[in-house]
């Protein structure tokens, strides 16, 4: 364990520099904001912003008056006990469940509570499952030329080919992810950590802008989660993520000292700051850790 | 926007990607087979039909070529419903629906050529002046010509699966629900259709067809014809059956099959999807019904009873569901032995039903084609040496 921790932070130190981030909106400056349909405008460096969401099932406040804004380019990670509401918070951002009260922006533009979840996919927010979801019996490479970003429109996947360009991506993300002596075989057929694997290659063949995953360190084995700490961490600077874990190992390596770190309970946040900071909260060792 | 690159340096560079860019319609060894068997049968039908006289032992006899030319229609209707259900993953209990609504399209295209050869020497059908009606009802319009007759035998189906599928799918409305609210359509629609005020004839249907496109339809010449063209149509519809399961297309079908809510995370969506194979389907399912009614003679609204409809799925379930070919070997063997069962011991031929019903999914879950698969797996474990060098590609391979 404290093997692969020195060497996550090896990595982490070596990671690109975060503040090289691309504005993908294009040549819009200042005050002015042009509104591109289907692009997410960061010129404020914001790619993600939450504010007073509520959700009630039944009467249970999964969300209390939650906001949250996520950097570009940030990996933010987000930890807290069961029924916090962490998995609701991706369910309202993905666009599954609808708030009860509150926006959610993804940018400066796309109010996410609008849209349904192809639209906000097709819009570049990649969504890992807590349970590895890969389509079983489809092999390796199908799965990832699904999971390809372009026109995902009916008529268009009857003519779709394999162009070039996405069979490079798909070699490089079968590289990437250690999957290319698999990229025949049945997805059904991988093992646990392949398939988290596979699933985060498909994600990073969408392009997304952000990344959410789900607890994906899971019923992974120690090797597999450093492998994928690793992983995470190559990813920097190509794209927002927001990560929610139980595992605190893997949150530091995540992290590392100066990356923030949410704490959720109670459908709201508890506290935010650097691993070390929340670790000392008062209010968080009594909700979570103290436990 | 510029492809990131995450490949850092030191990691093995990628392999390359050994599959074409658009995967075959049909394995290399198939096609020249298909084809073999396609001209085998164009050459050979009209010979042992027509031109061998009855007394040969190869003569094609009306009844044989009357009962295999229905069989192909009922094959056409299991591949369209192989195609929603085993690669969409909707089960239609009310495909029997469609496949009467084409056969009525072209059922009354049949009773207009009756002319005045009717019981009653009227241009009504002889049905609507047993009702004293004066004159035909405004949806007959046009139905004396035998192209709007076929658009109605495709659009009829296909517009009453999209309003249908179009409210289903939208509300997403799936699994056993959606299969009990087809057989509540199918249901409804026969209870309308046995009404004679609706103008289909009512409970009697159509029947006593004279000629189609003028030619006698009880002519061996016009039997042989309507024979090559079912045959024609049933290799056409597994070609385009085979073409959309093997495109992009297929594989986001049976995505969505497989999982419906990843499928949507990845930006695709589901109601397009299957709205698309949903109407192609009845659509296809309607061609497979006016190709049955010139043949068998007669269309009336028992063909929309509910029981119809779940035989289909059986013809699918015993072939192998999401095998295209399995849907055909379903239909052909179902009702292959349902003729046997019928001539020779037909008080038994429900419990027959009953026990492939109960036995196939217990014994062969994935049917017939499965089973075969499982066979030539076993083979090949057999044979090492010789399945490590040419085992099917896995891409193009299965699946068939």
């Amino acid at each position: 364990m404290n093997n692969y921790m020195a060497d996550i932070s090896w990595q982490l130190a070596d990671a690109p520099d975060a503040s090289v981030s691309v504005n993908v909106s294009g040549d819009t400056t200042g005050m002015s904001h042009l509104v591109v349909p289907g692009e997410i405008d960061t010129s404020h460096g914001l790619i993600l912003y939450v504010e007073n969401i509520s959700v009630s099932f039944d009467g249970f406040r999964a969300l209390n008056d939650l906001s949250l804004s996520i950097h570009t380019d940030e990996l933010r990670c987000i930890i807290g006990p069961n029924g916090a509401g962490k998995t609701t918070m991706m369910d309202v951002i993905t666009g599954k469940t609808r708030p009860d009260a509150g926006r959610a922006f993804l940018g400066q533009t796309l109010d996410l509570t609008r849209l349904d979840e192809p639209a906000i996919a097709q819009a570049g927010v990649g969504r890992k499952f807590q349970k590895p979801t890969v389509f079983e019996h489809h092999s390796v490479w199908e799965n990832l030329e699904l999971a390809c970003s372009g026109d995902k429109r009916w008529f268009r996947s009857l003519w779709a080919m394999l162009t070039p360009d996405i069979r490079h991506r798909i070699e490089e993300v079968l590289a990437l992810t250690h999957l290319e002596h698999q990229a025949h075989v049945r997805a059904g057929q991988l093992s646990h950590g392949q398939k988290q694997r596979l699933e985060i290659g498909m994600l990073l063949m969408q392009q997304p802008q952000l990344l959410l995953l789900d607890e994906p360190a899971a019923g992974m084995t120690d090797e597999e989660t450093a492998q994928l700490a690793e992983l995470l961490n190559r990813l920097r600077g190509h794209c927002s993520m927001m990560v929610v874990e139980h595992d605190m190992a893997f949150v530091a390596a995540l992290a590392g000292e100066t990356g923030i770190v949410t704490v959720m309970a109670e459908g709201r946040v508890l506290a935010e700051g650097t691993l070390d900071v929340v670790q000392r909260d008062e209010r968080v060792i009594e909700s979570y850790l103290g436990r | 926007m510029q492809t990131p690159n995450f490949l850092p340096e030191g990691i093995t560079p990628p392999i390359p990607l050994d599959v074409p860019e658009r995967a075959r319609l049909l394995p290399k060894h198939v096609a020249p087979l298909l084809l073999a068997f396609v001209i085998a049968v164009a050459i050979l039908v009209p010979v042992c039909a027509l031109v061998l006289p009855a007394t040969h032992p190869l003569h094609l006899s009306a009844y044989a070529m009357t009962l295999v030319g229905k069989i192909m229609c009922y094959a056409i209707a299991a591949l369209a419903l192989d195609l929603v259900w085993g690669y969409c993953g909707i089960l239609s209990l009310g495909h029997g629906l469609f496949f009467a609504l084409g056969g009525y399209a072209m059922g009354m295209y049949l009773m207009r050529g009756i002319g005045r050869d009717g019981v009653y020497h009227s241009d009504l059908p002889d049905f609507m002046v047993f009702l004293d009606w004066k004159s035909l009802p405004w949806y007959w319009t046009g139905t004396e010509h035998f192209a709007w007759a076929m658009f109605l035998v495709v659009a009829l189906p296909g517009v009453v699966a999209w309003i249908f599928g179009y409210l289903a799918f939208r509300s997403r409305v799936k699994g056993v629900y959606l299969s009990i609210i087809t057989q509540a359509l199918t249901f409804a629609a026969m209870l309308l259709f046995y009404r004679n005020e609706t103008g289909f004839g009512g409970n009697n249907g159509f029947t006593d067809f004279k000629r189609i496109l003028g030619y006698s339809i009880t002519s061996a010449s016009t039997r042989t014809v309507l024979f090559l063209v079912t045959f024609a149509v049933l290799v056409g519809a597994f070609l385009l059956c085979r073409a959309l399961v093997v495109s992009k297309f297929g594989r986001v079908v049976t995505a969505i099959r497989d999982g419906e809510s990843r499928a949507m995370f990845l930006g695709y969506r589901p109601l397009s999807y299957k709205l698309f194979v949903w109407t192609l389907s009845a659509m296809l399912c309607g061609v497979a019904g006016a190709l049955y009614v010139p043949q068998v003679g007669i269309i009336n609204p028992s063909e929309m009873a509910p029981v119809n409809s779940i035989e289909m799925a059986i013809w699918v379930a015993i072939g192998g569901r999401g095998s295209l070919v399995g849907a055909i070997a379903g239909a052909f063997l179902v009702n292959g032995a349902k003729s046997f069962f019928t001539a020779h011991f037909a008080e038994y031929w429900l419990f027959f039903l009953g026990a492939m019903f109960v036995l196939v999914p217990l014994l062969l879950p994935q049917g017939v084609m499965g089973l075969v698969a499982q066979l030539s797996r076993k083979r090949a474990r057999h044979a090492p040496a010789a399945a490590e060098g040419d085992a099917p590609h896995p891409a193009t391979g299965d699946r068939a």
